[in-house]
C-alpha cells in the first residue's frame, strides 16, 4: 500500500496572505494599470497559443493549479493542497471550493481532467510531451483530481503554471473544434482579471473579476496593455507617463539606464526564475572544423562575457557557467571552468584543426542589443585569430536558417521552465537533433552517456537522486562544449515605484497582477 | 470620359492580378513561413506542432495550388484568413484602413497645400530672403530621413515639451465621445501627419517653385503682363494653373508612396493603420495579410492615377483622354 507524504505543507493560509505577495504598506483598492505589450499577441486563448505576449496577458485571465515563488517552490492557486505518493507516481490535488469561471459556471475537477487530458494533449506542444508520462486522471469528487503516472516524472509538480497547464472551461470547449471555437476571442478563465475589449493594433483591456475567490483581490480595477511596436516609442510612452510598467525586454538595453534614473522609477530583474532564459551560441558540429573539441574550447575561452554583461546588458543577469540557468532546479555551479582566457584560447586554437576558414555567425534578429552582441563576439573571435562573418536575417529567416542548419555559429536564447527535464534536455539529447526545428538539439551534440542519464534523471522520484545525476550531466556537457554559453539574461521589469508588487512570482508579470496595488499617496 | 474610365478600370484589374501573383511568389521566396514564426514565439515546438500549423494554414500544399486557391478567392474579393490574427483579412484591413486613410489623407492634403503655397510664395520673389529660407527648409525636409524626424518630433514635442501625445490614435481609457473624441484623435494625429507630410511637402514646394518660374518666362505670361493684368491674377490664373500639371502628376504618383511612408510613421507613432499591419505581417510571414494589403494599396494607387488623369482634363482642357 502506498504511503503518502506531504511535499507541500503550504495551504490556505499561504494562499491568502502569502509570501508570494510581499506587502509594502497597506494595499489600496482601485486604479488602472497601464502596461506595454509587444508584439501584439496573435490571440489570448492560452491553451492554443503560447507566445510570450499571449502568456503575459492571458496569465491574468487563466490560472493553473499552482503558483511558484522565486525559488520555484509550489504554492496553492486553484489547488489548495496536494500530495505526492512515495513512489512518485500518484499526484492528488485538492481543489479550492467556490471557484467560478468568468461566466459564473463552477470550476471543478472535471475541468482539470478535460484541460490536461483532452485540450492540452491536443493543442499544446510542450504539455503534450509532459502528459505522455500520465497514464490516467481520476476525479473521485468535484474537488479532487488524481494523476496516475506511468513512471515517476520528477518535474511534474513544476508544470502547473498558466502557460503550461492553464485550466480551460470544459463546458465551453468540450466537443468543439478548439482552434475555431468563437470563445477564443472572448477568453474565459478563473483568473483575477476578465477580458473586456481588444482594439487590434491599439490595446487590450482587462477588468477586475469582482467574483474572484480571494476576497479583496485583485486590488486594481483594470489593466490596459498598450501595443506599441517601436522600442524607442515604448520608452517615450513610459517617459511621458502613458504607461507605468515596462516588462522585461520592452525597451532597448541602452535606454534602460536613462529610464532607471527617472523619478519614482523602480527596476527588478526578478520574475524570470521559472523561465531562466539562457543565451548561447549554437555550434554547428556537422561542419568542420567545429566538430573539433579544441576549436570549440578555444571559442568558449575567447568570449569576454563579463564585457557583454556590463556593456550590453547594463550589468544585469549572470555569466552562464554551463547548460543550466542558476534558477533552474539542480543547477551545479562547480562545473569545469569556461571563463574568459584569450591566451588559453589562442593556444587551443593553434593546437586545433582550424585553418583560417571563415566562420558564419548568425545573429539573433531581436533588436539592437543582439546585433551589437554579435559584433562583440566577432571581435573576440577575431582577436584569437579566427575569421568571422556576421550573417543578417529577420526572425523568419533566422528560424529557417537554424532549422536547415545553414550556419556555423548562431545566437539563441531559450527558456528552461524550471527543470532540466522540461527545458534543458531537449537541447542536448542525441535523438532530438534532426534538422527541421530551430529549438531542438541544433548543434547535433551526440553523447549516448548523457542521453541515458537525462532519461534516467527525469524519471527519478527523489530530488536528491536527480541532483546527483544532473551534476554529472552538467560536468560532461560543459567539458564537451557543444554550445558557447553566454549569459543568464537579466530582463528588467521597470515600473513606477508607487505600483506595488508587480513582480511576485517566478513568472513575473505573467501572473502577478493579482497582488498589484497602486499607492495613490 | 465614361469609356475612358471603364477601359482604365479593366486594365487596373489585370494590373492588380499581376501585383498579387508577383508578390505571392516574392513573399514565398523569402526564407521562413508563418508556422515557424508562430512556433518560435511559443518558445519551443515539436515536429507535430509545426506540421499541424502548416496543415491548418494550407502551407503543406504545393505552391501553385496555394496560389490558385488565393487568386480564386481574391477575384471574389475574399482576401483569405489570417491565422496569426485569427481574423478574416478583409475584416482586419477594414478595421485598420480608416486610421491609415485619415493619416495619409491629412498628410497628403497638408503637404500639397503647404508645399504648393510655399512654392508659389518662393517663386513670386525669386532670390529674395523668403525664397532662400523656404528653399533651404525644403531641402532640409527633403534630405532628412523620415524615421529620424519622427523620433525627434516625438522627443521634442512629447517628451520635452509635453505638448502632444507621442504615440497612439487616442487616449486609451479616457472614454471620450463626440467632439472630445475628435479633438483627442486630432491631437494624436499632429505629429505623425506632420512627420509624414514634411518630405512630400518639400517635394511639392520645389516642384511648384521650379514649374512656376519656368511658366512665368513663357510668352503668354509676357502678353498677360503687357495687357496690364494685375500681378496676382497673372500668378493665379495664368502661371499657377499651367505650373500645376507636373505637380498633379507627381501628387498622383506619390499618393502611393505616401502609403509606403505610412509603414514607418505608423510603426514609430504606434498608429493602428494598415502600414503597421503590413510591417508586422512581413516579419511574421503572414502571407494572407501581406497580399491583402498589397491588394488594397495597389487598388488605391491605381485609383489615384485614374483620378489624376481625370483632374488633368479639368485643369487643362487641351488634354483629351483615350482609354
Amino acid at each position: 500500500m502506498m504511503k503518502p507524504f506531504r511535499i507541500a505543507v503550504a495551504v490556505m493560509a499561504i494562499a491568502l496572505a502569502g509570501p508570494l505577495a510581499a506587502q509594502d504598506g497597506e494595499p489600496q483598492a482601485g486604479g488602472t494599470l497601464n502596461v506595454v505589450i509587444q508584439p501584439e499577441p496573435p490571440g489570448l486563448m492560452i491553451g492554443l497559443i503560447q507566445n510570450g505576449p499571449t502568456q503575459m496577458v492571458a496569465g491574468e485571465i487563466y490560472e493553473s493549479l499552482l503558483r511558484y515563488d522565486f525559488d520555484l517552490t509550489p504554492h496553492p492557486q486553484l489547488a489548495e493542497s496536494w500530495e505526492i505518493s512515495e513512489d512518485g507516481k500518484t499526484y492528488t490535488f485538492k481543489l479550492r471550493d467556490g471557484v467560478t469561471f468568468h461566466d459564473g459556471k463552477p470550476f471543478t475537477s472535471d475541468d482539470v481532467k478535460f484541460s490536461m487530458d483532452v485540450f492540452l494533449r491536443e493543442s499544446h506542444s510542450r504539455t503534450r510531451t509532459y502528459m505522455e508520462h500520465v497514464e490516467s486522471i481520476d476525479t473521485p469528487d468535484p474537488l479532487t483530481v488524481v494523476f496516475h503516472l506511468k513512471q515517476p516524472f520528477g518535474p511534474f509538480i513544476g508544470i502547473f503554471e498558466p502557460g503550461t497547464a492553464p485550466m480551460v472551461p470544459k463546458h465551453i470547449y468540450e466537443g468543439t473544434d478548439f482552434a475555431t471555437n468563437p470563445a477564443n476571442n472572448t477568453p474565459i478563465g478563473t483568473g483575477p482579471f476578465k477580458f473586456d475589449e481588444w482594439v487590434k493594433g491599439s490595446y487590450i483591456h482587462l477588468v477586475k473579476n469582482e467574483n474572484y475567490y480571494i476576497e479583496g483581490k485583485p486590488y486594481v480595477d483594470d489593466v490596459y496593455y498598450h501595443v506599441i511596436p517601436d522600442a524607442a516609442s515604448r520608452a517615450v510612452a513610459y517617459e511621458t507617463g502613458k504607461v507605468d510598467v515596462l516588462p522585461g525586454g520592452a525597451v532597448e538595453n541602452f535606454d534602460v539606464p536613462r529610464i532607471r534614473d527617472m523619478e519614482n522609477t523602480c527596476i527588478t530583474d526578478k520574475g524570470w526564475e521559472f523561465f531562466g532564459p539562457l543565451s548561447w551560441i549554437w555550434i554547428n558540429m556537422n561542419n568542420k572544423p567545429l566538430d573539433d573539441l579544441k576549436v570549440r574550447q578555444a571559442m568558449m575561452h575567447a568570449l569576454d562575457r563579463e564585457f557583454a554583461k556590463d556593456a550590453l546588458w547594463n550589468g544585469l543577469g549572470k555569466v552562464a557557467t554551463g547548460p543550466l540557468s542558476s534558477s533552474t532546479r539542480f543547477y551545479a555551479g562547480d562545473t569545469p571552468d569556461i571563463s574568459y582566457d584569450p591566451v588559453k584560447a589562442k593556444a587551443l586554437l593553434a593546437d586545433s584543426s582550424y585553418n583560417g576558414e571563415t566562420i558564419r555567425l548568425l545573429g539573433l534578429p531581436y533588436g539592437e542589443t543582439w546585433q551589437r552582441w554579435a559584433e562583440a563576439v566577432k571581435q573576440n573571435l577575431t582577436e584569437i585569430g579566427m575569421k568571422v562573418e556576421i550573417v543578417p536575417s529577420d526572425v523568419a529567416g533566422w528560424n529557417q536558417k537554424v532549422s536547415d542548419r545553414d550556419f556555423d555559429l548562431a545566437f539563441t536564447y531559450l527558456y528552461q521552465y524550471g527543470d532540466p527535464a522540461l527545458g534543458v534536455s531537449r537541447t542536448y539529447m542525441g535523438n532530438n537533433a534532426a534538422p527541421g526545428s530551430p529549438w531542438n538539439n541544433v548543434s547535433n551534440y551526440q553523447n549516448p552517456e548523457t542521453d541515458k542519464m537525462f532519461n534516467e534523471a527525469a524519471e527519478m522520484a527523489k530530488p536528491e537522486d536527480r541532483r546527483a545525476a544532473y551534476k554529472t550531466i552538467q560536468d560532461q556537457i560543459v567539458a564537451d562544449v557543444p554550445n558557447l554559453w553566454l549569459l543568464e539574461l537579466g530582463l528588467p521589469t521597470i515600473y513606477r515605484c508607487n505600483i506595488k508588487n508587480p513582480v511576485n512570482t517566478a513568472l513575473g508579470v505573467n501572473d502577478g497582477f493579482r497582488d498589484v496595488w497602486i499607492d495613490k499617496k | 470620359m465614361i469609356p475612358f474610365i471603364l477601359g482604365r478600370l479593366v486594365k487596373a484589374g489585370f494590373i492588380l492580378l499581376a501585383i498579387l501573383v508577383f508578390n505571392f511568389l516574392l513573399i514565398h521566396a523569402a526564407p521562413g513561413d508563418p508556422a515557424a514564426v508562430m512556433a518560435g514565439e511559443a518558445g519551443a515546438a515539436d515536429a507535430k506542432f509545426l506540421a499541424d500549423l502548416r496543415e491548418r494554414f494550407g502551407l503543406d500544399q504545393p505552391l501553385y495550388i496555394q496560389l490558385w486557391t488565393y487568386l480564386k478567392g481574391a477575384v471574389q474579393l475574399d482576401l483569405g484568413f489570417s491565422y496569426r490574427q485569427q481574423m478574416p483579412v478583409s475584416e482586419l484591413i477594414a478595421s485598420r484602413l480608416p486610421a491609415t486613410l485619415l493619416l495619409t489623407g491629412v498628410a497628403f492634403v497638408l503637404s500639397l497645400v503647404l508645399g504648393v503655397t510655399a512654392g508659389v510664395a518662393a517663386s513670386a520673389r525669386q532670390g529674395s530672403w523668403g525664397d532662400t529660407i523656404i528653399s533651404m527648409l525644403a531641402l532640409l525636409f527633403y534630405a532628412t530621413p523620415l524615421f529620424w524626424v519622427a523620433l525627434m518630433a516625438s522627443l521634442v514635442f512629447s517628451v520635452w515639451l509635453g505638448w502632444l501625445p507621442g504615440f497612439g490614435y487616442e487616449t486609451i481609457g479616457a472614454g471620450y465621445t463626440g467632439i472630445e473624441h475628435v479633438l483627442d484623435v486630432a491631437k494624436h494625429l499632429v505629429l505623425p501627419a506632420t512627420t509624414l507630410g514634411l518630405f512630400f511637402m518639400a517635394i511639392y514646394m520645389r516642384m511648384t517653385r521650379a514649374s512656376m518660374l519656368e511658366v512665368s518666362r513663357l510668352d503668354f505670361v509676357k502678353t498677360a503682363r503687357a495687357k496690364g493684368l494685375k500681378r496676382s491674377v497673372i500668378q493665379r490664373r495664368h502661371i499657377l494653373r499651367n505650373a500645376l500639371l507636373p505637380v498633379i502628376t507627381l501628387a498622383g504618383l506619390q499618393a502611393g508612396q505616401i502609403f509606403g511612408g505610412a509603414i514607418l510613421t505608423e510603426t514609430v507613432f504606434a498608429w493602428p493603420g494598415i502600414g503597421r499591419l503590413m510591417f508586422e505581417a512581413i516579419n511574421q510571414r503572414d502571407y494572407a495579410v501581406i497580399l491583402g494589403v498589397f491588394y488594397i494599396s495597389g487598388a488605391m494607387v491605381l485609383l489615384f492615377n485614374l483620378i489624376t488623369d481625370v483632374i488633368y482634363v479639368i485643369v487643362d482642357p487641351r488634354i483629351r483622354l483615350t482609354a
